[in-house]
């Protein structure tokens, strides 16, 4: 299995290598679906040139990224190509890992559930089998490293691919059971970026399953590894925060960074749904909406919690597509990460919905040329054309997966009372 | 006893009599001066500059003033309230164009420039910045109210004192500039009001408004600073300097001659000297008679000539004096008039030894490039430069493109001071020290890129684009010929104004063009639909999750079904299909 993934990773620094060579580079670089205010690389370039002329990268309103990018990048600016090569290449690394593992307890749990009679008995087409799941990790790993948002992200040398690797470790450390490397990759990715604050619950509910422990709310042990989780995630958190404190001297990079997330005053485009709400907002009615739109991110948290208790990773995949969708800033490279997990879902074409196989549409923005107001509204259309794919995206596949829940304990060929084929419906 | 109560009134009226013995000090002294500096620009064009200045020997600050003569009572109580110890405002209609007009004696930016140094003793300096600016609004009916944090700087380098000094804490100053301010007749009169003899008598008569503004070029200013006293400088006196430049276009007054004459320019004539004024005069620069011979000739003749260095180069100048008695003697009106007894050759021209244009560059509506080109053309001689650049936050500048270059070769500044924007509440402010090498060209170059503003933050004409203020060059000049220490009283007043070393540089702020840049606008006429369409893909997300976690799956029971079904099944038994 390791040669095939060598050479997809091969294959990919080539592609990355020849288009960094090209002139390709700059005009991707430039494109707002690739770079938000966020994480373009030109704003590190900015902020190390004002810590270099004396004056702290967050006195003015350009530099967004954590004292961690400052530091790193710091000592490796001249190697920066090379840093996004291996952070793309790390990245596909630990999500074939981790999916190779998940891979492995998914069979056991099946295997338990067939033995333990939970299946109904026509429900031989669903039982997944080693042979179809032989390939899965390779074709996660090719999906990242080969998927054209990622290649757009690293050549455009954006920073969301260094959250794409925290996330990525992140989800590792989780799969393979490690409490204190999952809650210290959570705290770095949390710290990146605020909103893998919701991938706390679906890690707790899969740690916990691993330790098989029951999630009731009367058990003292669940409360009792909860409380050990939590403390850990929030001290590691506490750290990092007040680590990057001692690198500065000053607070000054919490407004600049969270306060900049979550209060959105730039209203650069971007494929996300914020900026020109925003724009076309009254000033009045501005800091409700900004809530009610952020308080969208977190609160399907719990309510997919409490559905999908079974199935946390499941549960990982739509709250990191939750979390790429309705983030302030989004770019393709959040798109790209949750969008690698697809093959990991594949076997639910059966019961699908609609069918996207290849749904995104080409990169097409005129943003950037002559006149503006046409091109605004055209630019809006299909930044909201993105948003609405992708929701309708997720919702299939969730639709999928608990239809074949379905079909699992109750069997393939359901019947009517009478004998005739029944159909299913959501009541 | 009659005699008694005359004695007694007679002594009271001794004692009570102003210089009697033990009495309080007389009111301070005050003086006028005013006069006007005709000059023939190398284009052709005349230069008109009125200067009006009023000197008070008094410490505003320490007394409590209230006898207010020459001096206007208006600013007077403004700089005694908050505690000014310098303001410059002046309001400019139009650009001064160096290369073809020359170096100018004080150049102001297009649109409102004030900048004001404020006394140590200010405790909050932004609350007295805001309220000085209001008030200055009122008093001049300029939009100075627009004056706020998002367009005031704190230059450290650029804007020293031009008056006495003890502090230079820089964070007392404040500088702000309103490019898109418009100067008319409604600014033009509370100026005219602050002069003593208004526009009642002296050089004042002139300023006719109708022709003021019938000019490529309209300036006025109001500039206070303390100066010393006397040679020991022990105390402080304030002066006010008002000073109007303009530049009329020969063709327009002259119907294509080049001759000019004061009831040409100004539809007036001179009649009296200010009565006010302690000193009145009327300067023509005739510089360009004593190089060819009989190349010009003014009328009427002037009463005698004086010769200064201005601006490193000796200029002649003929004096009327309106104060003197023989003026008038021939007729009760002065129009002084200059003809040319042959037609001026181009090659006159002189370039000035610094002069500067700055434009932007770029395409679409993202990003551009701000380049600033300076020119050095004094033959052998390399000086420096301070260059501030003040951008408003809405056009971001990324400091890692500054390029600058010189003959091809990059220089790099010996002193930056950047302070970066911050959204909706400061500017950009860049000052740099650029050493300019002699007879060059620098070309300073920086890119920005374009924000999206809310759309209430647009102005009314949103496609007009947004003005950014004009940079300021401020530079000491090596002068071409060696300058000697002029009589401060005698020379132009021009001359004083800034402050010289030596003889051998002066002094010289420049300002270049202001910019207009296009910013990416929304479409105002959506917000309606902008919210609702967000809103519908925020709910399609929300209702497809609300059914996916909230219901589960059942099997379909078939239903007898309702009206609607039983009458269409009704229908199709009619038609013979088979029903639902």
């Amino acid at each position: 299995m390791a040669a095939p993934l060598v050479l997809g990773i091969l294959v990919a620094v080539t592609v990355r290598a020849v288009l960094y060579r090209s002139s390709l580079a700059g005009f991707i670089s430039e494109r707002v679906e690739v770079a938000s205010p966020l994480n373009a690389w030109k704003r590190v370039v900015e902020g190390l040139a004002l810590l270099d002329l004396g004056v702290s990268p967050y006195s003015g309103d350009v530099f967004h990224e954590t004292p961690l990018i400052i530091y790193l990048f710091h000592f490796l600016i001249e190697y920066s190509e090379l840093v996004f090569m291996i952070t793309d290449v790390l990245t596909a690394v630990a999500l074939y890992l981790a999916v190779q593992d998940f891979n492995k307890v998914v069979f056991k749990k099946q295997k338990l559930l067939i033995e333990l009679d939970r299946y109904a008995s026509d429900v031989a087409e669903l039982i997944r089998t080693p042979m179809e799941m032989h390939y899965i990790p390779l074709k996660v790993a090719l999906f990242y490293l080969l998927n054209p948002y990622t290649v757009m992200s690293c050549v455009a040398k954006s920073t969301c691919a260094i959250n794409n690797t925290v996330i990525a470790f992140f989800i590792l450390a989780t799969i393979k059971g490690s409490t204190l490397l999952s809650a210290i990759f959570l705290s770095i990715a949390t710290y990146q970026s605020l909103y893998p604050l919701t991938l706390f619950a679906p890690a707790l509910l899969y740690l916990l399953q691993r330790q098989f422990i029951p999630v009731k709310l009367k058990s003292k042990d669940f409360w009792l590894y909860t409380t050990q989780y939590a403390a850990l995630y929030l001290c590691s958190l506490v750290v990092i925060v007040c680590l990057s404190f001692f690198l500065l001297n000053s607070w000054d990079f919490i407004p600049s960074v969270y306060g900049f997330i979550l209060s959105v005053p730039d209203l650069t485009p971007n494929i996300g749904l914020f900026w020109y709400f925003f724009a076309e907002m009254f000033e009045h009615f501005s800091l409700f909406f900004v809530c009610v739109f952020q308080i969208n991110v977190f609160f399907y948290t719990i309510p997919l919690a409490v559905k999908l208790k079974e199935h946390p990773i499941f549960f990982l995949f739509i709250q990191l597509a939750i979390i790429s969708i309705f983030k302030s800033y989004p770019t393709v490279g959040d798109v790209a990460l949750y969008m690698a997990f697809l093959p990991l879902w594949s076997h639910l074409y059966r019961c699908k919905f609609f069918v996207f196989d290849s749904s995104h549409p080409h990169p097409h923005s005129p943003w950037g040329t002559l006149n503006s107001n046409t091109t605004d509204v055209y630019c809006v259309t299909y930044t909201l054309y993105i948003s609405l794919l992708q929701i309708l995206l997720i919702s299939d596949y969730f639709y999928a997966f608990l239809r074949r829940e379905y079909y699992l304990t109750h069997g393939l060929y359901l019947t009517r009372k009478d004998g005739t084929e029944a159909m299913l419906v959501l009541k | 006893m009659a005699w008694a109560v005359a004695a007694v009134l007679g002594l009271l009226l001794l004692l009570g009599s102003p210089g009697g013995c033990g009495g309080s000090p007389g009111p301070p002294r005050d003086s006028l001066r005013e006069e006007l500096l005709l000059s023939p620009l190398p284009s052709g064009d005349i230069a008109a500059t009125f200067q009006f200045r009023a000197r008070w020997d008094s410490e505003l600050h320490r007394e409590g003033v209230s006898h207010y003569r020459l001096f206007p009572k208006a600013l007077g109580q403004l700089i005694s309230k908050y505690l000014v110890r310098e303001l410059h405002l002046s309001l400019t209609q139009g650009f001064w164009r160096t290369r073809t007009w020359g170096q100018p004696y004080l150049q102001a930016p297009a649109g409102a420039e004030l900048w004001v140094w404020f006394q140590d003793s200010v405790t909050d300096v932004d609350k007295a910045w805001k309220e000085l600016s209001n008030i200055l609004s009122g008093i001049f009916c300029a939009s100075l109210n627009f004056i706020d944090s998002t367009n005031t700087v704190t230059p450290t380098a650029s804007f020293k004192p031009l008056g006495l000094a003890n502090v230079t804490d820089h964070h007392l100053l404040r500088y702000a500039v309103l490019p898109r301010e418009i100067v008319c007749t409604e600014n033009l009169t509370p100026w005219k009001k602050l002069l003593p003899c208004s526009s009642k008598a002296g050089l004042a008569v002139l300023l006719k408004a109708e022709r003021l503004f019938h000019t490529s070029y309209h300036s006025q200013a109001v500039h206070i600073r303390p100066i010393c006293r006397d040679a020991s400088c022990l105390s402080v006196s304030w002066e006010l300097r008002q000073t109007l430049t303009v530049v009329f276009d020969t063709f327009s007054i002259g119907q294509g001659k080049r001759d000019w004459s004061l009831f040409k320019m100004f539809s007036r004539t001179v009649t009296e000297a200010c009565p006010l004024a302690s000193e009145s005069k009327i300067y023509v620069d005739i510089s360009s008679k004593t190089q060819e011979n009989e190349l010009l000739e003014v009328t009427p003749p002037p009463l005698s000539v004086h010769e200064a260095s201005v601006q490193g180069d000796r200029r002649t100048y003929a004096v009327y004096d309106l104060l003197s008695p023989l003026l008038f003697n021939v007729s009760r009106s002065l129009n002084v008039q200059l003809k040319w007894k042959r037609p001026q050759d181009s090659l006159d021209l002189s370039t000035p030894v610094l002069h500067a244009q700055r434009y932007v560059s770029g395409y679409g509506l993202q990003t551009g490039e701000i380049s600033t080109l300076i020119y050095n053309t004094h033959p052998y001689r390399a000086f420096p430069v301070i260059l501030l650049e003040t951008v408003p936050w809405y056009l971001r500048l990324y400091v890692h493109t500054l390029v600058i270059t010189t003959k091809g070769k990059e220089n790099k500044p010996s002193y930056i001071h950047y302070q970066p924007a911050q959204d909706r509440r400061r500017p950009h402010l860049l000052e740099m020290l650029i050493q300019l090498p002699a007879n060059s060209v620098t070309k300073i170059t920086i890119q920005f890129e374009r924000a999206l503003l809310k759309w209430t933050e647009y102005t009314p004409d949103p496609n007009h684009g947004f003005y950014v203020s004009p940079s300021v060059l401020s530079a000491l000049v090596p002068s071409v010929l060696a300058m000697k220490a002029e009589d401060a009283e005698k020379s132009p007043l021009f001359t004083s104004l800034f402050p010289s070393a030596d003889g051998s540089s002066y002094f010289v702020r420049l300002y270049t063009e202001p910019l207009l840049v296009n910013l990416p606008t929304p479409d105002f006429s959506m917000p309606y639909n902008v919210i609702c369409l967000t809103c519908t893909v925020v709910a399609v997300c929300y209702g497809s999750f609300y059914n996916l976690l909230t219901r589960t799956f059942h099997v379909e029971e078939p239903s007898r079904g309702g009206l609607a079904k039983r009458l269409a099944n009704i229908i199709r038994k009619v038609r013979g299909v088979p029903p639902l």
